[in-house]
């Protein structure tokens, strides 16, 4: 098979972390959605305050993705050689700040703070 | 999207999957035979195949014979001489990737009988075979160079990388101390084909930057010596490597083979083009000549007029059908094709190998051609490659074209090799890349 098939990534992401892994990581990123969408409909809107809490941890979600990265992989920032590292990089970061987001939003939502619980309140 | 795929995209894995799912390949219909087939080498091309032909195959009967228990992931031996993987990165069962239904024998092959259609092994089994298919790697010639031997490596700055794991590790041992040293740190390959022509430049690259990041590059001279007269037989990367290398510094010695050592006085023995020329060394890279393994010879499957005294067998360059015997192909390492001695090239020799086999099974021929594709992640320092592809005309055969450019030194090939190579590796094995 010498074509990118989805068949194909599937296969090479289950020997990059391991079938249990891989697919627990997908079970585990499937729940944080079904949680958030969960939570959106249960709110029936997007809550600005804790939407500020996510916005705030985007930035150490990208670093710390960018950050692992690295250190999976021995290498680092003096290793961008051309655009397309550069673009990688930032895609590595993209994700690692929406996934954070998501997270903490969902979190917030279902478990609450005290300023969260507040805002539910108000 | 027909691109060479030998490597994919861990980072833009996501988008790219979400792009490709629609035109997910329909699997070929079983065929049902009760043919007798016998792949010799349970190596990477041999266990991709086998793992291929039981989806393919309904009822044939398949034996793989190969003495040695374990698989080595062979493309990982570069990063374990350099000191940044572990010898048992590369290791694992053969029997673990074997599909069920297949017979594994374990020993060694003594002579195959073209004529009669016959295997016979060293422990004195007898297999007859309807199709043959020799994928029985390469043998290490360690012993032609005079004055050194495998115990050797490890110590007194001397490295083979290519003779295991083990002695992968051993290598990063002796080049440690060069690069906690310095010195003078020779590097060679040898004058025969050999597996992963990029290998010997990919170990001289890493242990320069080894020496950089250590801070004793200054104290330290890095000769490459070539018996070749270019860096490299793909004449634009040759080019290339040879401006990475006044670059970073390192010399070259073309057209000097390595004859022999004198461990004793750190001192290695090349033939010249003046004649013999002795090099100092206080790290020496040996990598030994290569040659197929010896029943190939003796069993008349070898070329004859090419690669004399190599012994690779004599298969078209296009079908791997063996040019006098159309039950026998070969492929991967044995192969007698001029490129191809990597596993990237394994991935893309065993589908054409298993087209015209499942063909000839069914009384056709196969429609499906090797070009000679070969890839190389070319380490150029910890951190960096370039992701050279090429084929049979030394064209350059980038399988992202626009997107990664093949002869720049790029983060994203290194990503490649560190986290994608392997596990497209693994799903080759398997049968599913």
């Amino acid at each position: 098979m010498q074509e990118l098939t989805f068949e194909t990534m599937l296969a090479v992401f289950e020997e990059v972390f391991g079938p249990g892994l891989f697919w627990a990581m997908v079970a585990v990123a499937g729940l944080i959605t079904l949680a958030y969408l969960y939570v959106l409909i249960r709110d029936r809107a997007v809550s600005w305050r804790k939407f500020l809490w996510a916005q705030l941890s985007m930035p150490v979600g990208a670093v710390a993705a960018v950050l692992f990265v690295q250190a999976m992989t021995d290498s680092g920032f003096g290793d961008i050689g051309g655009p397309i590292d550069v673009i990688v990089l930032l895609l590595v970061a993209t994700l690692g700040a929406i996934g954070m987001a998501i997270l903490v939003y969902t979190l917030e939502a279902l478990i609450g703070s005290r300023r969260t619980r507040a805002d539910d309140a108000g | 999207m027909d691109r060479r795929q030998f490597l994919t995209l861990a980072a833009t894995g996501g988008a790219a999957a979400a792009l490709a799912g629609t035109d997910g390949t329909a699997q070929p219909a079983t065929v049902a035979t009760n043919a007798r087939i016998v792949i010799i080498g349970a190596g990477a091309a041999g266990t991709a195949l086998a793992n291929r032909l039981v989806r393919r195959l309904d009822g044939a009967a398949i034996t793989l014979i190969d003495a040695r228990a374990q698989h080595l992931y062979q493309p990982g031996l570069s990063l374990v001489a350099a000191g940044l993987k572990p010898a048992d990165y590369v290791v694992s069962q053969t029997a673990e990737w074997l599909p069920s239904g297949v017979t594994l024998l374990a020993d060694r092959v003594a002579a195959v009988d073209p004529e009669m259609r016959r295997v016979d092994t060293e422990g004195g089994e007898s297999v007859e075979y309807d199709y043959l298919v020799i994928a029985s790697g390469l043998m290490l010639d360690h012993d032609a160079i005079e004055g050194f031997s495998l115990d050797m490596v490890g110590e007194n700055g001397i490295g083979a990388l290519y003779a295991g794991p083990e002695y992968a590790a051993r290598t990063w041992t002796a080049a440690a101390r060069f690069v906690d040293e310095g010195g003078r740190g020779l590097f060679t390959r040898p004058e025969t084909e050999m597996k992963c022509a990029g290998a010997p430049l990919k170990h001289t690259f890493l242990i320069d930057d080894r020496l950089r990041r250590a801070g004793t590059r200054a104290a330290a001279e890095i000769v490459y010596a070539a018996p070749q007269g270019a860096l490299f037989g793909v004449p634009i990367v040759s080019e290339r490597v040879r401006m990475l290398f006044s670059d970073r510094n390192v010399e070259t010695r073309m057209q000097r083979t390595l004859k022999a050592i004198e461990p004793g006085r750190k001192t290695a023995i090349f033939d010249g083009p003046d004649g013999v020329e002795e090099e100092p060394y206080d790290y020496l890279h040996l990598i030994p000549p290569q040659r197929a393994p010896d029943f190939v010879v003796q069993s008349g499957l070898a070329w004859e007029n090419r690669w004399v005294g190599q012994g690779w067998a004599d298969v078209d360059q296009y079908t791997l059908r063996h040019n006098r015997y159309d039950t026998i192909w070969a492929v991967g390492d044995v192969a007698g094709v001029p490129k191809g001695k990597t596993a990237a090239s394994v991935k893309w020799q065993v589908p054409v190998v298993e087209d015209h086999l499942v063909a000839a099974v069914q009384g056709g021929v196969g429609s499906k051609s090797y070009q000679g594709y070969t890839s190389c992640p070319l380490i150029t320092r910890i951190g960096r490659a370039m992701l050279v592809e090429f084929d049979y005309n030394n064209d350059l055969v980038p399988s992202f074209p626009g997107l990664i450019a093949p002869l720049e030194e790029l983060w994203i090939s290194w990503l490649m090799k560190e986290v994608a190579l392997k596990a497209t590796y693994n799903a080759m094995l398997r049968g599913r890349a």
